[in-house]
């Protein structure tokens, strides 16, 4: 565990770019760092490899103060990722990888297989070995960056916005690849960045920090989207934090009708009996969702899947969160989510009513085992 | 009479490749002035721009000591340290070095400094010592800016080494030096010849040296 213990870091200016911070970050799990720009957020990272020295205060790894080993040690056991990657233009991706194990005075051919084996665990293909960085596009070097600081093993990984500087759709990939990676190698990761998004998906605690380098609020944050500490926090948050809170309660409490489904080409009359919905949701013989057939039809005689409404995306029961279910009952032209389980075949239907009122149901339950359960209860999507 | 034809009559006479004033002799005499001339200005310069370079400290002091050398004229400086010195290899190699310091001392730390600072504090935070980053990290990367300015100083010094012979010194501005006095053309003009050529010699090498030592992730940028 690191415990920040009434940290202070001021410059001789008198600027205080951290002010008496005191926290304790846990092992195994995503620590994040987020505030707007000037709140101390990377002074604080910087502070735990000593990067940047505290003017008070003490940092505690594992008990032990942190400057009671020689820096250059401190930091080879910590790997550091910045935002741009900070490749060494000059070396290969294999060598660049394997930077740290040689300092650690492993041999040229150990520390390059231990390369090679991590640029398959972060997703990079074997062929970019011997390129250089300038070859790569921006998501890769950042890759390479994450495979990098994990080549010696190091039981913390210290990044500062490593992902702010990719598009959007790059960086949802590697957010989801550093959440797959933390899964299953359980580092302690320490993670600062501005997007509160990226926090809320990355963290299983967020510290949200203020201008002056003060802690604003320091809880997992699905805590900070229920019960945000004050102004700044539920105003850092943003308008929609109702919406996204929702990404942490599952769908599976939801009741899904499959009276409303048939497949089509078959008789229509024994699911019209059952279902209650306006709508008819038609599935091919595999039983995947082809579309709603709109109401005023016939109500015998096979399905015809000629005139149907689109039924959207669909979400994938017990798996995806009310989030999720709720945008594909918001999207769909009958108001009406489509469920399906995780191979794509339908599991039912729900309506928006039915969603709000398990939301309602969530958040009368959700408030007490929030504290508890905190983020280990998010759900996926 | 046109220079071609000094040149031809220059390099065709069997006189001038043999003996104590022969091509070869004067070639050697001046290659041996300029490698200690750019050895000394580089022992000086180049440490002193990685240093501040990598520091970043110590700038200014750096550009107004280079301005000053600039200003010095050789020629002058030349007859001044031979007044001081009298005869010998130093009175040369002072106003050789003052001119090809600056160039070595400015390239230098302007290249380290334009290294781009991420892969820096990566490495750092990654826990390398401080000469490891400035020989592992910095340099590799300011190498081909570093080269040129070597480059610039050896040119410089290669066709400056010539006013050796003023203080009655050999290389091969001893042909010019006599040619002028003799009104002998041929002689300057083949002098002259051989300097363009040493020079030109000079370049392709710093060339040769990019090519061997600066990364191909690195050369790409140019």
């Amino acid at each position: 565990m690191i415990r920040i213990d009434g940290v202070t870091k001021r410059y001789p200016d008198g600027t205080v770019a951290v002010d008496r911070l005191s926290l304790d970050i846990p092992d195994g799990a995503i620590t994040v760092f987020v505030g707007p720009s000037g709140c101390g957020k990377t002074t604080t990272l910087r502070m735990i490899n000593r990067m940047v020295e505290p003017s008070e205060g003490r940092i505690l790894i594992d008990g032990e103060d942190s400057r009671r080993q020689p820096v250059n040690t401190l930091r080879r056991s910590m790997g550091y990722v910045i935002q741009n990657a900070g490749l060494f233009q000059h070396r290969t991706i294999v060598d660049n990888i394997a930077t740290v194990p040689r300092l650690l005075g492993w041999s040229k051919e150990k520390a390059r297989s231990r390369a090679r084996e991590l640029m398959e665990r972060v997703g990079l293909d074997g062929s970019l070995a011997k390129r250089y960085p300038y070859q790569l596009s921006g998501g890769q070097q950042q890759r390479v960056g994450v495979a990098r600081a994990l080549a010696a093993d190091p039981p913390v990984l210290l990044m500062d916005e490593p992902f702010s500087a990719v598009d959007p759709v790059v960086r949802k990939g590697l957010q989801d690849e550093l959440l797959r990676i933390q899964a299953e190698l359980g580092k302690t990761i320490v993670f600062v960045t501005h997007d509160i998004d990226e926090a809320v998906k990355l963290g299983t605690m967020v510290a949200v920090m203020r201008t002056g380098g003060r802690l604003a609020q320091y809880a997992p944050p699905a805590e900070l989207l229920s019960d945000p500490a004050d102004a700044f926090v539920e105003d850092f948050l943003g308008a929609d934090r109702g919406i996204r809170r929702l990404s942490f309660f599952p769908s599976a409490e939801l009741e899904l009708l499959t009276g409303p489904v048939a497949a089509a080409g078959t008789g229509r009359t024994a699911a019209r009996d059952t279902g209650d919905a306006p709508y008819l949701l038609v599935t091919d013989a595999d039983g995947r969702p082809l579309g709603w057939a709109e109401p005023g039809l016939p109500t015998d005689g096979p399905v015809d899947p000629g005139r149907l409404l689109p039924c959207g995306r669909p979400f994938v029961a017990g798996q995806d969160s009310l989030r999720a279910a709720l945008d594909c009952a918001v999207l769909s032209p009958t108001g009406w989510a489509v469920a399906v389980d995780g191979s794509g075949r339908v599991a039912g239907v729900v309506s928006q009513q039915a969603i709000g009122e398990a939301i309602r149901a969530a958040h009368a339950g959700g408030r007490s085992d929030g504290a508890d359960t905190g983020a280990s209860a998010k759900v996926a999507g | 009479m046109n220079v071609l034809h000094f040149v031809g009559a220059f390099f065709g006479d069997s006189a001038h490749w043999h003996g104590y004033d022969g091509i070869p002799t004067r070639l050697l005499e001046h290659l041996r002035y300029s490698l200690i001339a750019l050895g000394v200005a580089a022992a000086v310069g180049l440490p002193a721009g990685l240093l501040t370079g990598h520091t970043g400290r110590g700038g200014n002091v750096l550009a107004f000591i280079a301005t000053a050398a600039r200003a010095l004229p050789s020629f002058g400086l030349l007859v001044l340290m031979f007044i001081l010195f009298g005869f010998g290899l130093v009175p040369v190699m002072i106003p050789l070095v003052v001119l090809a310091v600056p160039p070595i001392l400015v390239t230098t730390y302007e290249a380290m400094r334009s290294v781009d600072p991420s892969p820096v504090d990566a490495a750092r935070g990654m826990g390398m010592s401080e000469a490891r980053i400035l020989f592992q990290v910095e340099l590799p990367v300011a190498l081909p800016v570093v080269l040129g300015g070597l480059r610039t100083a050896a040119v410089q010094i290669v066709s400056t080494a010539t006013i050796a012979a003023y203080v009655s010194l050999g290389g091969l501005g001893r042909y010019i030096m006599d040619g002028l006095y003799q009104h002998d053309y041929e002689k300057v003009v083949g002098g002259a010849t051989l300097v363009a050529a040493l020079a030109l010699v000079t370049l392709a090498l710093f060339w040769a040296a990019g090519r061997l030592t600066v990364s191909p992730g690195v050369r790409r940028r140019g």
